[in-house]
């Protein structure tokens, strides 16, 4: 597969601060490909920079052969870009607001007209075209924010956290999006900290934490780096301090990793149904109860774990 | 260019859509105008604008430079404009005053001309014409005291020249020092001639503008147009912040597009709203009001000079603000300053000369001046220094604020 996109040794600094600490990878032409990793993982940051926004501090990035620093313009014109935040105009309609945002990629007459109409459709909301955005919920907006993206129909599209805040139904209808967009042959940098939406929608992950790319690779690829591990997950009640439970746990033998998300902690083991008794017996021991227990299958949260020394966080 | 002119006119509508803003870029002024109108009698049946202003004149002088100024209160110029009373009884005049019968008393004490005529013996303090206000009648009081500064600005002019004529003449010996005093005489006369002659330009431009009466509301409504007009601006600007934060700055960042086309698109935005605002009142002063607002060329040159330069300030405000709530707060106390500076609400209020000197850095003193001269039916020559000085203001601070420009800039 040819390489649409390429990232060289890419570095951005804010002051003192490393928000991007030399990334390289590569997606190919029609790929859907997810950056993965908790907030404060430097994906906007490389996002940013891949659409211009931002320069890089060092470092440089080709996007369909064009380099994001010497020909800036020229990557701006076979990109979209759908902003994490709703960037659209409450007091215009949906139709109002397409059509200005399909203006700045150079659309006008009976061409823009058309897009317009077809991004409705395929969003589903041509039937409320003349209603300002204002009126919808954030799931309809989140589906104008992807639709505004998308008009020029650009050969990459960076999409940026687009599921944040959004109810099931609207989730579910934007990965469906997705899908279909990258069917018809759009390359997509998607980036998410919701694991699952990152298994569901990519042929490649890269898993970001402190600015670093830390892993990359087929979902598969990712798991058979832990393949020999399984997670328990402990549930408690509200009134129960977990951390001194997690200390007492990360002292056992053959407990590989151990981290505390809300009101649980994660146990990374190399045999779930060895450990179950074991553990509950620690925790029983700090006088705490145990609210649920559940054993994981090898995910990609996982795979953060095992890399982190903690859990994938909102 | 496209771009350029899908961003304007977005801002554009966008302006025109937001309830709020509507009430006091076009509601607002409207009803000031109005209220402003009542006050003034415009609205009144009485008089049709300011004219036939009530003055009482107490003449406590028997000089030729007391009877100049009387003379110009009754003179062609002025005389529908004012409606002079003369009296002798100083406190029945301040009584009148008091019982809101005239708009303001204007009293020449003893021994004024006297002083002017022998102005090289100055005195410490020489008698100075009072005029005593009635604040009830504040656009009247601002009449009748211009018209005394414009006739002591003269006198004074004249006074000056003519010690330097007669300290020459008498240096090199045409006026013998004996004569000294009856040549002072007879200068003071003609001083006196000369300073009451056209000592009010009202209606001095054409023949045809003599007979125009000036309408009070085509001073009071520009100036409640032009005082909202730094409102619609500033607030124009700050939608730059706003778009900033809400991240649609930098989706149109991420477009093919130049910097300069986007916020160039931007400030033609805050432009054309202004522009629009400034259109929209003027029309409606003329429509509702029944305003004649003279050549309608120079109108409209006036509306886009003024809404330029005032749209150069409220980049100067956003280009040093460091958040949208910092640019209200300077952006309002521009906006009354301005309006304050520029006598928008025709407080008679005179203003000490270095804040008149102030006064012309803002939109509003050359948009009034612009406004009034047409209304008086002044030809279009007359405005040129407005809107020029207008758009001088609007390219120097255009040039101002692209220093902090920068920060908008892809990073």
């Amino acid at each position: 597969m040819n390489a649409i996109l390429q990232l060289n040794q890419l570095i951005r600094q804010f002051g003192e601060a490393w928000a991007v600490k030399g990334i390289s990878f590569e997606i190919g032409e029609g790929e859907i490909f997810s950056l993965l990793g908790p907030n404060g993982a430097g994906k906007t940051t490389t996002i940013s920079m891949l659409s211009t926004l931002l320069a890089p501090t060092k470092g440089d990035a080709t996007i369909g052969g064009y380099s994001i620093t010497k020909r800036p313009n020229e990557v701006r014109k076979i990109i979209g870009i759908v902003p994490q935040e709703i960037a659209l105009y409450d007091e215009l309609t949906a139709q109002e607001n397409l059509n200005f945002w399909g203006q700045l990629y150079g659309l006008s007459g009976s061409q823009l007209k058309t897009r317009v109409s077809e991004a409705l459709e395929h969003i589903g909301l041509a039937d409320k075209a003349k209603q300002r955005v204002s009126t919808f919920s954030g799931g309809m907006k989140r589906r104008v924010n992807i639709a505004a993206g998308l008009l020029h129909r650009p050969r990459v599209l960076f999409m940026d956290e687009p599921t944040v805040g959004v109810d099931p139904q609207s989730r579910r209808a934007i990965l469906d999006m997705v899908k279909n967009l990258n069917k018809q042959g759009m390359t997509v940098l998607y980036t998410t900290h919701y694991m699952e939406e990152a298994e569901e929608l990519s042929n490649r992950i890269g898993i970001m934490d402190h600015g670093e790319l830390i892993a990359i690779g087929t979902r598969n690829e990712l798991i058979r780096q832990i393949e020999q591990s399984e997670i328990l997950q402990l549930q408690f009640g509200e009134d129960v301090n977990t951390t001194p439970i997690a200390q007492a746990i990360r002292q056992m033998k053959d407990v590989k990793r151990v981290d505390t998300t809300d009101r649980a902690i994660l146990v990374m083991v190399p045999n779930a149904a060895v450990m179950i008794a074991p553990v509950v017996a620690k925790v029983s021991e700090t006088g705490a109860r145990i609210k649920a227990l559940e054993v994981k299958e090898p995910n990609l949260e996982a795979v953060f774990l095992n890399l982190t020394g903690r859990a994938l966080r909102d | 260019m496209n771009i350029f002119f899908a961003i304007a006119l977005k801002d554009l509508k966008l302006a025109f859509r937001d309830r709020a803003a509507l009430v006091l870029m076009l509601l607002a002024p409207f009803l000031l105008t109005l209220g402003m109108g009542f006050v003034t009698g415009r609205f009144s049946g009485k008089s049709s604008g300011i004219s036939q202003i009530s003055v009482v004149i107490v003449n406590k002088d028997s000089g030729q430079i007391a009877d100049a100024l009387v003379n110009v209160f009754s003179s062609d110029e002025v005389k529908t404009l004012v409606a002079p009373i003369n009296m002798t009884n100083e406190q029945a005049a301040r009584d009148l005053v008091g019982a809101n019968k005239v708009a303001a008393v204007v009293i020449i004490p003893n021994g004024f001309s006297a002083s002017i005529l022998s102005a090289q013996e100055t005195s410490p303090n020489p008698p100075k014409i009072e005029v005593y206000a009635n604040p009830l009648a504040p656009t009247g009081t601002g009449v009748v005291e211009s018209i005394v500064q414009e006739f002591l600005s003269r006198v004074e002019t004249l006074q000056t020249s003519g010690f330097v004529i007669m300290t020459t003449l008498m240096q090199d010996g045409l006026v013998k020092p004996q004569d000294a005093a009856a040549f002072s005489q007879e200068m003071g006369q003609r001083l006196a001639n000369a300073a009451s002659q056209s000592a009010i330009t009202l209606n001095h431009e054409t023949p045809a503008a003599a007979a125009q009466e000036f309408d009070v509301l085509a001073y009071l409504a520009p100036g409640m147009a032009l005082l909202f007009l730094m409102y619609t601006v500033t607030r124009g600007a700050s939608q730059i912040l706003a778009e900033r934060e809400n991240a649609t700055l930098s989706r149109m960042m991420a477009a093919p597009a130049s910097t300069a086309a986007i916020l160039g698109g931007k400030v033609a935005g805050v432009f054309l709203t202004g522009s629009a605002q400034v259109g929209i009142l003027t029309l409606g002063c003329a429509v509702i009001f029944g305003v004649r607002w003279g050549n309608p060329l120079g109108v409209m040159a006036l509306v886009l000079a003024c809404a330029a330069a005032a749209t150069g300030w409220g980049l100067v405000v956003l280009a040093f603000a460091k958040s949208r709530e910092q640019m209200g707060t300077v952006g309002s106390a521009l906006m009354m300053l301005f309006a304050i500076l520029s006598n928008s609400f025709g407080q008679g209020i005179p203003l000490p000369p270095f804040l008149k000197t102030l006064g012309k850095l803002t939109p509003n003193y050359w948009g009034l001046d612009g406004f009034t001269r047409l209304a008086q039916g002044q030809s279009m020559a007359t405005i040129l220094p407005s809107v020029f000085a207008l758009v001088l203001m609007a390219l120097a601070l255009f040039a101002i604020s692209s220093i902090g420009f920068r920060k908008f800039s892809r990073a």
